[in-house]
C-alpha cells in the first residue's frame, strides 16, 4: 500500500537499491521519483516472474496443486479414514481406498468439463464441454478487463463491484425496455458495459487524482456495489420483480437475451462476444498506440511520464476500458447465462475468479483465454464432482488458488520438478553490477 | 491533490534549522469536508422529518441514571449541518493560508455531522436511540476489526503488506470452532485460533518474505485459498459431525465492579468477555511494542529503510518474519472472537469480509495502533448502526447503513482524513546484496 499518497519529505536515501533489480538512473532526481521506482521495480519483478516463468512453470504449477487436491480428497473420504484405521495390518487397502477415492472425484471433474464418457451419443458426451464454454465466457472477459490493469501496474480487485453494477445496468434495460431483437440486446449490452466502465472509472478517477491506492478502493467498491444492488433488488419498482418480495428481478426480455449458439445447449452468443473482446484486448495492447502507454506506464510510470504519457490519463482510461470489460462478463450472465432473474449473487465469484484467471494466463489476452477455459473446466466439473461424488465444489477454489500461489513462487516448483532457472547467468551479471555501482 | 511546499534542506549552515521546516499543505481535506456538509444539507432539504428525537442514555437496571434527553430533530439537524459548514469555511479559510485543517478538527465535523444525522433519522419516532445499546454493539462489532487492524499495523510497520488479514479471521475462526468444540473450552479455542493466524502468516511470510512473490498477490491469494479450504473442511467435516466438532462453549461476559456502574459506557464496556477485555489490553500493548521497546524500533527500521536496518546488524528477513507471525497471532484472537464470543460453531465464509474492513481500519488510521483501533471502532460503530436505526425506524435502507462503512472508507483514502502515509518500505521485498 505504499502509494496510497502523494509525494513525501522521504530521507533521502537509496532505497531503489533496496529492490531486487538496480532502479533505472532516472531515479535520481527527486524523493518522489525514488519512492515510484521502488514500487516499479518491485511490479517490474512480479510481472517478470509471471511472464518470464514459462509454461512448463504453469503446468507444473497446476499438477502440483492438483496433487494438493488429491491429498485434501483422500484425507477427507470416508473409506480412506476407515481403511487407515487398520493401516499397519493391511496397508493395501488404504492405498487402494485412496485410490479410488481421487480417481473417482477427478473422473467425475473431467466427466462433467469435457467429456462425458457415460452418455449414451456424442450430443449428450460433448454436452460438458459446452458446459465448460458457458462457465468460461465471463471469466474470459473478466479476466481480460483484470489482466489489462495488470499490465499498466495497476491491481483491479473490484470485478466484483463492477461485474454487479454491469449486470444491473443491463438486467434493468433488459427488463424494462422494449425494443426488436438484436438492437435491444445491445442496448442492453452497452448499458452493462458503460456501467462497469464508470464503476471502475470511480477507483481510476481517485487513484489519479486523490492517489488512493486502487487496490483499497476497487475493494470498498465492491462492497457498495453489493450493498447497493442488495438495495434495488429489495425495493419494488425498482430492480425486483413486481409481485414479488424476494430479491429477485424479472426475466431478461427475450429480445436482450444472447441466443444459444446450438439448440440445446447452453452455450451463447456471449462466448463469441468474449472471444472478439479477446482480439480487442490484443490488438489494444500490442498494435494499438493507447495500448503501448498501457504498457509504458506499467513497466515504469515515472520513465513513461518523461517521455510525455499523462500518466493520470491513462490511469483512468485503463480502469474505464477494463471496467468496460468486466461490464461485459457481468451483461452475459444476465443476458446469456442466468435469464430467468437474479439476485445479488449474480457475479458467481467471477469478479475474484479474473484475479487468478489473469496470473495464471501471465496478463496476456491469449493466456487469459486458456486460463479462463481451464477454471471454466474447473467450475463445470467440479459441481458434476459435487453432485455425483459428494466432493464439495470448494476443492476447487482451493485447487485454483493454489495453481496461482505455485506460479507466483516459481522457486517452488523448479524444486519439486528440477526445472532449470532461466536466465541465473543473467541475473547473477547484473547483480555483480548493482554491487560494483 | 496535495500541494507540497517541499523546501530543500541544505548539507549544513546556520539556516538550517529555518529550512529544515517541512510543510505539507493538503487541499483533500478541506474539499471532503464541503462535500460532505452539501450532502448533509441535501438530505435534509430533499427529506424533511417532523417531530422530536429521543435519546436514551441508560437502562431501567443502572444504578446511576441520566434522564432521557428529547430535542426537535430538524432544528438540531439544521444547527448541526451550519457547526459543520463553519468548520468547512474554517478549513478552506486555513487552506487560503497555507496551512492544513488540523485532525481534530476532522474530529469534530464527524461528531457533529453524525449528530446531525441522527437527530433527522431519529425525528418524529415514538421509540427511543439506545445510545448505550449503539456503544456496546458498536465495541463487540468492532472486536475482530481491532485485533485485524492491529495485526495489519504491525505486519505493515515491518514493511509487509497484510492482505490475508481476512484469510487469518477465517483460519482463526475455524480452528477455534473444532478445538473448542473438541476440548469444550473456550480458552483452547482462543489459543488454537492464535495458532492458525500464525500459520496462515507463516505462508504469507514464506511467500512474501523468502520467495518474493508481491505482497498483495499472496494476501489476496491466500484469502481465496482459506475460504476454500475451511469451506471445504467445513461441508465434509464439520457438517457430518457437527455435535462433536462445531458446537463450542462461549466465553461468558464478565462484569466488572465498579467500572460497569458508569453511566452510558460502563454497561456498553465494561460487562463483556474475555476477549473484549484483551482487546482493551492489547492497543495500549502494541502501540507501546511498537514505540517504546527495541523490538518495535527494529520493526519500525525494516519497514521505513530495510537496507539502512541491514547495515546496522538487524536481521531484516528474521525481525520481518516474526512480525508477520506476531501479527498472525493477534488476527486470531480476532478469528476467536467469531466462534468462541459471538456465537458457538463455525459457518461457511462467516467472517463476510471483516478482514477488508481491518485492512481500511490500518489505512484510516495511518498504520498507527491507537489511530487504526479507534478506526476498526468508528467502522464497528457504522455497521451497529443500522440496527440502532431499524429500532427507530428510520427512512433509511438497511443496505445504505451497511455500505456506509466502506463509503467512509473511500472518502478516507481519497483524503477525508488528510495526509496518511505508508511505511516507506511496505510492500517492498529486501534483498540482501
Amino acid at each position: 500500500m505504499s502509494d496510497t499518497h502523494t509525494p513525501s519529505p522521504v530521507p533521502p536515501g537509496d532505497r531503489e537499491r533496496v529492490t531486487v533489480e538496480p532502479a533505472p538512473s532516472s531515479a535520481d532526481s527527486g524523493p518522489e521519483p525514488r519512492r515510484a521506482a521502488a514500487e516499479e521495480n518491485q511490479w517490474r519483478e512480479v510481472f517478470q516472474r509471471i511472464v518470464t516463468g514459462g509454461w512448463a512453470i504453469s503446468l507444473g504449477a497446476v499438477v502440483l496443486a492438483i496433487l494438493a487436491g488429491s491429498v485434501l480428497i483422500a484425507f477427507t473420504d470416508e473409506a480412506v479414514q476407515r481403511a487407515a484405521g487398520y493401516f499397519f495390518s493391511r496397508p493395501g487397502d488404504t492405498f487402494s481406498a485412496i485410490g479410488s477415492a481421487v480417481g473417482s472425484a477427478y473422473a467425475a471433474l473431467f466427466r462433467g468439463a469435457v467429456w462425458d464418457f457415460t452418455a449414451d451419443d456424442f450430443g449428450g458426451a460433448i454436452r460438458p464441454l459446452t458446459a465448460t464454454l458457458t462457465r468460461a465466457t465471463p471469466l474470459i472477459a473478466a479476466g481480460l478487463g483484470v489482466a489489462l490493469t495488470f499490465r499498466t501496474g495497476l491491481f483491479n480487485i473490484g470485478g466484483r463491484g463492477q461485474m454487479l453494477v454491469a449486470a444491473a445496468a443491463a438486467g434493468w434495460v433488459g427488463f424494462t425496455w422494449s425494443m426488436p431483437w438484436p438492437l435491444h440486446m445491445l442496448v442492453a449490452l452497452a448499458a452493462g458495459m458503460l456501467a462497469g466502465a464508470l464503476w471502475a472509472g470511480i477507483a481510476g478517477a481517485l487513484k489519479a487524482f486523490t492517489g488512493a491506492h486502487e487496490v483499497i478502493s476497487t475493494i470498498m467498491l465492491n462492497y457498495v456495489a453489493f450493498y447497493l444492488l442488495s438495495y434495488l433488488l429489495a425495493t419494488p419498482g425498482l430492480l425486483q420483480a413486481p409481485g414479488s418480495s424476494n430479491p429477485k428481478t424479472r426475466p431478461t426480455l427475450a429480445s436482450a437475451q444472447m441466443p444459444k449458439l446450438f439448440e440445446g445447449y447452453n452455450v451463447h452468443l456471449g462466448l463469441v462476444l468474449v472471444l472478439l473482446a479477446v482480439a480487442f484486448t490484443w490488438w489494444l495492447l500490442e498494435r494499438s498506440k493507447m495500448g503501448f502507454e498501457y504498457r509504458a506506464v506499467g513497466i515504469n510510470p515515472h520513465a513513461a511520464r518523461v517521455a510525455g504519457i499523462d500518466v493520470r490519463r491513462v490511469t483512468v482510461s485503463v480502469m474505464l476500458v477494463a471496467g468496460a470489460l468486466l461490464g461485459l462478463a457481468g451483461a452475459t450472465q444476465v443476458q446469456g447465462t442466468v435469464v430467468t432473474g437474479f439476485s445479488s449473487d449474480i457475479d458467481a465469484g467471477i469478479g475474484f475468479d479474473a484475479i487468478t484467471v489473469a496470473l495464471l494466463g501471465r496478463s496476456r489476452p491469449l493466456g487469459v483465454l486458456g486460463a479462463a477455459l481451464l477454471f471454466g473446466a474447473f467450475k463445470a466439473g467440479g459441481s458434476v464432482m459435487q453432485a455425483s461424488e459428494g466432493v464439495p465444489i470448494e476443492i476447487v477454489v482451493v485447487v485454483q488458488s493454489l495453481i496461482v500461489l505455485f506460479i507466483a513462487a516459481p522457486p517452488i516448483v523448479r524444486a519439486v520438478f528440477r526445472i532449470p532457472e532461466p536466465g541465473r547467468r543473467r541475473a547473477a551479471r547484473a547483480e555483480r553490477k548493482a554491487v560494483a555501482a | 491533490m496535495t500541494t507540497t511546499t517541499l523546501t530543500t534542506t541544505p548539507s549544513s549552515g546556520s539556516v538550517e534549522a529555518d529550512l529544515r521546516h517541512v510543510r505539507v499543505v493538503s487541499r483533500k481535506p478541506a474539499i471532503a469536508y464541503v462535500v460532505v456538509v452539501a450532502l448533509l444539507a441535501l438530505l435534509l432539504a430533499l427529506a424533511p422529518r417532523e417531530g422530536d428525537t429521543n435519546f436514551r442514555f441508560s437502562a431501567e437496571s443502572d444504578a446511576i441514571r441520566i434522564p432521557d434527553v428529547s430535542v426537535p430533530g430538524m432544528t438540531v439537524a439544521w444547527i448541526c449541518v451550519a457547526l459543520t459548514a463553519v468548520i468547512a469555511l474554517a478549513a478552506v479559510a486555513l487552506l487560503r493560508v497555507h496551512r492544513s485543517a488540523p485532525l481534530w478538527m476532522s474530529a469534530v465535523f464527524a461528531l457533529v455531522g453524525f449528530v446531525a444525522f441522527l437527530s433527522w433519522a431519529g425525528a418524529g419516532s415514538d421509540r427511543d436511540f439506545p445510545v448505550t445499546r449503539l456503544v456496546g454493539g458498536a465495541v463487540l462489532l468492532a472486536v475482530p476489526l481491532v485485533f485485524g487492524a492491529l495485526g495489519g499495523v504491525i505486519g505493515e510497520r515491518a514493511g509487509v503488506v497484510n492482505i490475508a488479514i481476512e484469510s487469518q479471521l477465517l483460519a482463526g475462526a475455524f480452528f477455534a470452532a473444532v478445538v473448542g468444540s473438541l476440548t469444550k473450552n473456550p480458552f483452547a479455542g482462543l489459543f488454537a485460533a492464535i495458532l492458525a493466524g500464525m500459520l496462515v502468516a507463516l505462508l504469507l511470510g514464506v511467500f512474501a518474505i523468502s520467495y518474493r512473490v508481491d505482497q498483495v498477490i499472496v494476501g489476496v491469494v491466500l484469502n481465496v485459498l482459506v475460504i476454500g479450504l475451511t469451506s471445504f473442511l467445513y461441508s465434509e467435516v464439520l457438517v457430518p459431525q457437527a455435535q462433536r466438532l462445531n458446537e463450542t462453549v462461549r466465553f461468558t461476559p464478565l462484569r466488572i465492579p465498579v467500572l460497569a456502574e458508569i453511566p452510558v459506557l460502563g454497561p456498553a464496556l465494561f460487562n463483556q468477555s474475555l476477549v473484549v477485555y484483551l482487546m482493551y489490553i492489547a492497543v495500549p500493548v502494541v502501540w507501546f511494542a511498537l514505540y517504546r521497546t527495541r523490538w518495535g524500533l527494529r520493526v519500525r527500521s525494516v519497514g521505513e529503510h530495510p537496507k539502512a536496518a541491514d547495515t546496522v546488524g538487524i536481521k531484516v528477513e528474521r525481525t520481518r518474519y516474526r512480525a508477520v507471525l506476531i501479527a498472525g497471532g493477534v488476527v486470531g484472537i480476532g478469528g476467536a472472537f467469531y466462534t468462541v464470543v459471538s456465537v458457538s460453531s463455525f459457518g461457511k465464509e462467516m467472517t463476510a469480509g471483516a478482514g477488508y474492513i481491518a485492512l481500511a481500519a490500518v489505512i484510516f488510521g495511518k498504520w498507527d495502533p491507537v489511530r487504526a483501533a479507534f478506526a476498526a471502532l468508528l467502522f464497528g460503530f457504522a455497521s451497529n448502526l443500522e440496527g440502532a436505526l431499524s429500532v427507530v425506524g428510520a427512512p433509511v435502507p438497511s443496505q445504505f447503513m451497511l455500505m456506509l462503512p466502506y463509503v467512509v472508507t473511500l472518502l478516507a483514502v481519497a483524503g477525508l482524513v488528510g495526509r496518511s502515509r505508508a511505511p516507506a518500505a511496505d510492500g517492498v521485498a529486501y534483498v540482501k546484496e
